[in-house]
């Protein structure tokens, strides 16, 4: 679901007992097709994206991202990305809550809605923004009246950010809620905790690195997101152009090394956020093995959620 | 134990605060531009909240100084292969208007199918003028009412300051000796155009088959249709826009023949080289005449009238009919048609109004829903 792979880290979490291990040959063959197979379809065309950012030299590559309009791209796809992931943020604590702490009707409902952006195509998530902030759709006249612009400028750009990312932090934190279920916060309220006590120091320690991880993923997305975007952008350079939309200007442009230079930026932005993805798992795994959970399904909870 | 624990937490929240202070200066700086440009809001005080710029630095000025003419912003939404072309006019258009008033202006830009385009102004986007493919596109933004009617009569020559036409580029050496519209039929001949549904290109391509299928059939409709029928289904890609198309046949590889502005074409040409692609000029073709437009309604809420039209004026001016020409479109002033003529190639040509009755009736009958186009043009067909 996620699109990113949790690494266990930990030696004794990923050997297996001896009696039911593979014979090396297979071993080696798959583990020979595993890395072939990332090579052809992840490491080449990352190179490439390099080779070609750099093929008419440092200068020209310089000169590509420091562009007014490459850097006025580079600072609304921050920007969306600061408002879309704290937003998100919230909304996925409070969701998770709801739905793991409490009973109500609808709660279903509330689950599949959650996965709705994952399962519409992005550029219905573009339209829906239009039809309701466009000068034609259902707030459209009465926007115009008060002259507040939503579609075509920063607004739509960050709603069409926040609905594409919202399922990233309460997908990342529901099943681990679930699985920790609430003995600790029971064991807490008999202590005589108040609710923000008990979230405090007994819910948010336990979920932190979970949510870390989902605001990660939440920010690679937000940053990356092309079709939601596009369609309630316009396009306008300086001002409503986002880094991935730059570079399919520049692409159309016959500026190819100048469009890889700015995806380059982009894969950049990627890897600063896959390592920060890589400290938190790594983070967890030694608090997972200093603490010794004797139970399993804990451990399972808390380590493995990658999807 | 604890205090290990400590520095890694450190470790992890520093990264993460890394990320946040990036993305907090990104917001610092562009926080200014965007609540005056970008949400529109408070146009009250000042008309030229226009005037919030990329840039910190100019947001102040517009803030403190109280001089009577601030910068000032338009936005150009035009179609797609313009981009060359008004990059290069934008900048002789804002020394001019400097040189002449003494006000900055800068002009953004957005491109895109011209259709689509159309459909984003009327959505709401907040252009000063539309620079678009063809006449019918602005004519469907004023019928939302945020273009005046009679707009094509504000500016000389139906606003349509240069001209074009369809020509088809094709691979080196022609190695499927494409001439003339017949061979575009031939089914072993690959079409690349994008689609007419949004872009105005498109529809000039398609006009211009559909002209020349009726001269060769004495008139007869049916042949036409069946012409124009088996011209797309030699199309295997239809993208949005021309400059998709472009991208399609030249960079990707895809098809035999490009139907092209001539403009498009020669631009080609030039970026990738002679000794790749050629232009093959059919026995006949279109004048293509892409027209501009005031917005009303955003250059009067914005009050950007009078730099708007001065901007769509300098178009026909001398320099404006010389960048024209220099981007390979055709220059409509005399003095500089001539002296660009040696790049195009003499073409009968078919006229909009004179052959076809002009866009709406054109739009009607070929590409709304239901029309000849939808009838002719089976996806995957």
């Amino acid at each position: 679901m996620a699109g990113m792979i949790t690494a266990h880290l930990s030696p004794e979490g990923s050997a297996r007992p001896r009696h039911i291990d593979e014979s090396p040959l297979a071993r080696r063959l798959l583990i020979g097709l595993a890395l072939l197979f990332l090579a052809l379809v992840v490491f080449i065309p990352l190179v490439s994206i390099f080779i070609e950012a750099f093929r008419k030299g440092l200068a020209l590559y310089g000169a590509a991202i420091t562009e007014p309009y490459a850097l006025s791209a580079l600072r609304l796809t921050l920007l969306t990305a600061a408002i879309a992931v704290p937003l998100n943020t919230l909304f996925g604590l409070a969701a998770a809550w709801a739905i793991t702490k409490f009973r109500f009707r609808g709660k279903n409902v509330l689950i599949t809605l959650i996965d709705l952006p994952f399962a519409v195509s992005p550029i219905i998530s573009g339209l829906i923004f239009v039809l309701l902030f466009g000068a034609q759709g259902f707030f459209g006249p009465w926007l115009d009246e008060r002259g507040i612009q939503i579609i075509f400028a920063l607004p739509g750009i960050v709603l069409a950010t926040v609905f594409v990312t919202f399922p990233f932090v309460a997908r990342e934190l529901i099943p681990l809620m679930q699985s920790q279920g609430s003995q600790e916060e029971e064991a807490a309220a008999t202590l005589g905790a108040s609710g923000w006590q008990m979230f405090r120091r007994v819910t948010l320690p336990n979920i932190k690195w979970g949510l870390f991880y989902g605001m990660i993923l939440c920010n690679a997305r937000a940053t990356g997101e092309f079709g939601a975007v596009s369609v309630v952008s316009g396009h306008i350079r300086g001002q409503t152009n986002t880094l991935p939309l730059h570079i399919e200007i520049l692409y159309n442009e016959y500026q190819f090394s100048a469009s890889f230079a700015v995806a380059s930026l982009l894969v950049l932005l990627a890897l600063v956020t896959l390592l920060a993805k890589s400290a938190v798992e790594w983070r967890t795994s030694r608090a997972m093995a200093a603490t010794q959970q004797p139970d399993p399904l804990a451990r399972e909870g808390g380590a493995n959620h990658a999807h | 134990m604890k205090s290990s624990n400590r520095v890694r937490l450190f470790v992890v929240l520093v990264t993460l605060s890394l990320m946040l202070a990036v993305a907090a200066c990104g917001s610092g700086s562009n926080g200014n531009s965007s609540s005056s440009g970008n949400t529109g809001g408070a146009p009250d005080n000042d008309g030229v909240e226009a005037a919030g710029s990329n840039t910190g630095a100019q947001n102040e000025e517009v803030a403190d100084t109280k001089e009577p003419k601030p910068p000032v912003q338009l936005l150009n939404v035009s179609y797609d292969p313009t981009r060359e072309l008004y990059a290069e006019f934008n900048v002789a258009f804002a020394k001019h208007w400097k040189e002449e008033t003494g006000q900055e202006v800068t002009i953004d830009q957005s491109h895109g199918g011209s259709g689509s385009q159309g459909r984003s102004v009327i959505d709401g986007i907040k252009a000063d003028v539309v620079t678009l493919a063809l006449g019918y596109d602005i004519e469907a933004i004023a019928d939302a009412g945020i273009i005046d009617k009679g707009w094509q009569e504000e500016f000389e020559r139906n606003s349509a300051p240069y001209t074009s036409t369809i020509v088809f580029l094709v691979r080196d050496g022609n190695p499927k000796n494409i001439q003339d519209w017949d061979d575009l039929i031939k089914e072993d001949v690959e079409v690349i155009t994008p689609n007419p549904k949004t872009s105005g290109g498109a529809r000039w391509n398609y006009l211009a088959a559909w002209g020349y299928a009726l001269k060769q059939n004495g008139n007869d409709e049916e042949k036409a249709k069946e012409f124009v029928g088996k011209l797309f289904q030699n199309v295997p890609v239809l993208d949005s826009g021309a400059r998709g198309s472009t991208t399609t046949f030249v960079e990707r590889e895809i098809g035999d023949v490009l139907l092209a502005w001539e403009n498009e074409a020669l631009l080609s040409l030039e970026e990738f080289g002679e000794g790749k692609f050629e232009i093959v000029t059919p026995s006949v073709s279109i004048l293509a005449e892409p027209p501009v437009a005031i917005v009303d309604k955003s250059v009067e809420s914005r009050g950007t009238r009078e730099v708007a039209e001065a901007y769509l004026e300098y178009l026909y001016s001398e320099e404006g009919q010389d960048i024209a020409g220099r981007n390979f479109y055709r220059p409509t002033l005399p003095e500089v048609a001539e002296k660009y003529k040696d790049q195009y190639q003499d073409i009968e040509m078919f006229e909009i109004n004179r052959d076809f009755g002009g866009w709406v009736k054109a739009q009607e009958k070929h590409f709304n829903d239901g029309g000849i186009f939808d009838q002719i043009y089976v996806p995957g067909a």
